[in-house]
Order: structure tokens, then sequence, then C-alpha cells
């Protein structure tokens, strides 16, 4: 075993720590992921994009992806600026609030959707209010929308968090100095240093929604073709006995998701190429 | 009232600083996410707990105490009992492994520790199904010999175990990375043994970024619902969690039951941000880099 190191090492223990890594990398998530793509490759290509390409799964995986991005759109700028307002200004309940920001992570998505849903359905609290202005929040896209929001709100904030407070004043007085107005020097100095970390936190908030299903089935309504997602379509194919139905829906979410890893890496080696950490 | 602070004062009144906004956008600012978050966050949190007392606290420690939420309670309890120190001991494992050695591969092992936090916990449980369920090569034969994993307590922990996969991990790479091998080294030359290294030495300094990702795992293993929703088969009082009961509870139309169950949950949710917190608070220095505040 320990001839698989690059450096010879006088620690003890590799050849257990690696075997207890690999038994359980391998059971919990090698295995099951291969099963899927041993399903995969058993029906082809070919066989998959058929199943994908019927009206009810390209509408379910799309609308999640669509929406999934709106959200990680907004959840980005929104992030950018909750973080910027946590870091820089000092207001009463600051820190209840950073501590709030987690919130999402700890709260059970079960939890999150069926309490989102009593708010935002038409009697609702929120939901009533919008239903005077002539506005329907819960069982429409706009729904989704505001679970996946709720899902990924922390992401973007805790990446760019630490990059915030490691910005050196320094750098924007210098700017100031040279006759930079203050909008100018956000957006020439502190965008640019910012913008590896949001773009890893954008990352991550767009993987998990797309994949999120707890906290969207009860506030979506999931009616076929309008507003249920391709995570709930998998679990129906299931529930019909339909393996090879869900199988497919299910390798072209993977395939999405290896996609977006990758897109993860790449932004966090050229971020670290250019600012030395994320 | 003396010179200094009267130039103070004036100057504090019309002079603002370059690399500060104006403050009237600061306002705006702080109202405007303060806002968003009251109307994401904190409303949904407030109307768990008041649906959940909507007829008095009375009905919903009653919903609590029927046979059916008990046993999701036991359920949910006893699968976080069984993946916590499961992933704790893999999370030590693989941080000592890639902290401690340098070999081929290393990026390609994290990658592979990351995953389950790029998969949707719907395909995860869809993956397990494939796997374990009864029409496969592996699980026909499991069922026939009477240990179904699939709709039964080990899909449920196989299940959640997926979704913490990485938790302990992640938390422990970078604090390992940061403390280096020196210390460890140290111990080795003086004659200590692989053991008594790792306890004397390794546990005593990884001990609060073990302990917080332990806790964010906990919160993820006993809220986890797409994953388990898949492979749990929801038969009411043997394979129904808590996350899944709500769901039963809330489809049909038992709203203060099902909310009595969320309140509880929301409550260990609040607790565990609050332990979080409080450990970032204290031992911010001995935490991953990234929790620095």
């Amino acid at each position: 075993m320990s001839r698989a190191l690059l450096h010879p090492s006088p620690m003890p223990g590799f050849g257990l720590a690696m075997g207890v890594t690999l038994t359980m990398l391998s059971l919990v998530v090698i295995l099951p992921i291969g099963a899927l793509l041993w399903k995969g490759a058993a029906f082809g290509p070919l066989e998959v994009w058929r199943v994908i390409n019927t009206e009810r799964s390209f509408a379910a995986l799309f609308l999640s992806f669509r929406v999934a991005l709106l959200a990680a759109l907004f959840n980005l700028v929104f992030g950018c600026l909750l973080a910027w307002v946590l870091v820089r200004y000092r207001f009463p309940g600051r820190r209840l609030i950073d501590a709030a920001v987690d919130l999402p992570f700890a709260l059970p998505t079960a939890v999150a959707g069926i309490a989102l849903t009593a708010l935002y359905a038409p009697n609702g609290a929120i939901g009533s209010l919008a239903r005077e202005l002539g506005m329907k929040i819960a069982y429409t896209e706009t729904g989704i929308l505001i679970a996946l929001i709720f899902v990924g709100l922390p992401f973007v904030t805790r990446t760019v968090q630490p990059v915030i407070e490691e910005i050196e004043k320094e750098v924007e007085e210098a700017s100031a100095t040279l006759g930079a107005t203050r909008a100018y020097t956000l957006r020439r100095v502190v965008v640019p240093m910012l913008a590896p970390a949001a773009l890893t936190g954008f990352a991550l908030a767009l993987a998990r929604s797309v994949g999120e299903y707890g906290s969207v089935i009860f506030i979506a309504g999931n009616i076929p073709l309008v507003t249920e997602i391709a995570p709930l379509l998998i679990v129906i194919r299931l529930e019909e006995f339909d393996y090879n139905g869900a199988a497919a829906i299910g390798i072209a979410m993977l395939f999405i998701s290896f996609s977006m890893l990758l897109a993860i890496n790449a932004v966090q080696i050229w971020s670290r190429r250019r600012i030395g950490y994320v | 009232m003396s010179d200094a602070t009267l130039v103070d004062l004036q100057r504090r009144r019309a002079f603002r600083a370059p690399t500060n906004e104006a403050p009237w956008l600061r306002v705006l600012l702080t109202l405007g996410v303060v806002g968003v978050l009251a109307l994401l966050l904190f409303a949904p949190l407030i109307v768990v707990f008041v649906d959940a007392l909507a007829q008095g606290a009375g009905a919903a420690l009653a919903s609590l105490a029927n046979p059916d939420a008990e046993s999701a309670i036991w359920l949910t309890l006893t699968v976080t009992a069984i993946v916590l120190p499961l992933n704790a001991a893999f999370g030590i494992a693989a941080a000592w492994a890639i902290t401690k050695f340098d070999f081929r591969g290393k990026a390609f092992l994290i990658t592979l520790i990351d995953l389950p936090f790029s998969v949707s916990p719907v395909v995860a449980g869809l993956c397990l199904v494939l796997l374990f369920g009864s029409n496969s090569l592996i699980g026909g034969w499991l069922v026939a010999s009477g240990y179904p994993i699939i709709f039964a307590l080990p899909g449920i922990v196989l299940a959640t175990l997926f979704v913490t996969f990485p938790f302990v991990a992640r938390e422990l790479i970078p604090v390992m990375i940061e403390q280096g091998r020196a210390e460890e080294e140290a111990a080795l030359t003086l004659g200590a043994g692989g053991w008594r290294v790792f306890f004397t030495v390794t546990l005593p300094n990884i001990r609060w970024a073990l302990l917080y990702g332990v806790l964010l795992c906990n919160a993820r293993a006993m809220g986890e619902f797409g994953a388990v929703a898949v492979v749990s088969g929801k038969i009411r009082g043997q394979t129904a969690t808590m996350p899944i009961t709500i769901e039963m509870l809330y489809n049909e139309y038992l709203s203060v039951a099902a909310f009595s169950m969320a309140a509880l949950l929301a409550l260990l949710a609040l607790v565990t941000l609050t332990l979080k917190t409080l450990l970032e608070w204290r031992y911010a220095d001995q935490l991953a880099a990234n929790h620095r505040h």
C-alpha cells in the first residue's frame, strides 16, 4: 500500500486510513452511482434520449434547470449584497442575522417546504396579500423559485464573506485617491476580487437547486408539464415501477450535476491562480 | 466641550470617507437584505410554530404522542445514531489519508468525496433502488436471504450516509492541512505509536472541527427527505422517518400534527445553529478557515 505514496512518510496508518476511506466511498457512493451508470450503458444513449425526449420529461428537466438557474442568479447578487452588509456595516441584530443565514442548511427541507407553502399559499399570510394584488405565488413557477432561493441562500454569502473580510481597505483608498468614485471603485476593484468566490458559491447553489426535492414539492402544485420538477418525475416513475424511465431522467440529471462539478473545479483552479485562495 | 471634540463632531457630520457608501445607501441596503431575510427565513420559521400551536399546546403534544409519530421519532434517532459514528470514522480516515500523505490521484479522491453534494438526493435514492431493489441482481438475492435493503432500515441508513457523506471530511481536511504534520512527527520521534499519536496529538487538535462537522452532519441526517423518500417505502410505523411523516400528515390535511412534527425538527435546527455559532465564536482558530467571522 505504501508503495502508492509519492514521497515516503514516517506517518503510520496509511493502509488503514485509505482502506476505510475507499471501502466507505465504494459502498456508499461509487457502487450506487455505478449502478445507475451501468443501467444507462445497458440500454444505451439513444434509448436514454428517447425517454427524456418526451414532452413530460423534457418539460420537467427544463423547468428544474431554468428555475434553479434563476434562483442561483438571485442568490449570486443577493448573497454578495448580504455578505457586504454583514461584514462592512454595523447595525443592531447583525450577529443574529449572520447566524440565521445558515438556517436553510439546518432546517430540514420538508419543514421548509410546508412552512413556505403555508406562508405563500393563497390563504397564507403573504400569499393572501399577493392575491389581493392579483398575484399567485404558491402552486406556480414563482413558488418553486422561492423554495429554490431559500435552499440556495447561504452558499454565495458563505463563500464571499471571508473574501470581503480579507480585502484590505488600502486598496480601496488607493483607488479613491486616484480619483475613482465609490461606484467605480466597487465595480473595478471590489467586484473583481469577489468574483471567483461568488462564482464558486453560485455553482454550489445551482447544483443544490437543480436536485432539490423536499422544499419544492409542497409549494409547486406538481402539475405535469407546468410545475412538475425533474426529481419529482423520477419519484413518480419509481412509484409506477418504470425503472428505465426513472433511470433515464436520473442519468440526465447526473450528467448535469457532473458538468457543474467540473465547472466548480475549473472556477476554483482559475480563481486560485488569480488570487491564491478561494 | 473642547475644541477638538467640536471639530471632530463637525467633521463626522460633513465628511464621508471615500471607502464608505453614502449613508442613505447603507440604510437602504441594510433594510433591503433584512427585509428579504425576514420574508424568506424568519417568516417560515415563525409559521412552523404558529401553525403547530394553532389548536393549543395540548393538541400539538398529543399529536406527537401518537404511536406512529413516536415510531417515526425513534426511527430518525436510530438512523442518526448509526450514520454519525460511521460518517465521523470515515471523515477522520479520509482526512488522515489525504492530509498526512502524498499520493497520486489525491485531487480525484477529494472530488469523489465531494460528489454527493452535486447529486440530487432523489437521484441518490434512485441509485440505491437500482443497486439493491428487489428486481436487481444483488437486491433479489438479499431479499431472498431475508435481508431486504430497500423499503427497510439499511436502505434509509445508506441513503442518509450518501447525502451526509462529505460533511466531516470537508470540515477536517482544511484544518489538518493548516496544522501540518510537525507535531505528529515529533511525537513519533519520541517513540509514540500510531494510535497514541492520533489520540494524544491529532484528536485534541481537531476535536472542535470534528464536532462542527458532526453537528452539521446530524442536522442533515435527521432532516433528509428526498433520498429517504425514495428508498423508505413510507410504511407507517416502520420505515417512515420524521420528515416522511411530516409529508404524509400534511397530505392528509392533518395540519397541526404535521406542523408539530415540523416544529420539533425546527427546534433541532435552532439548537444546531446556536451550537454552531457558539463553536464559531469560541473556537474560530480551530475551525476551517472559511468559517471565521
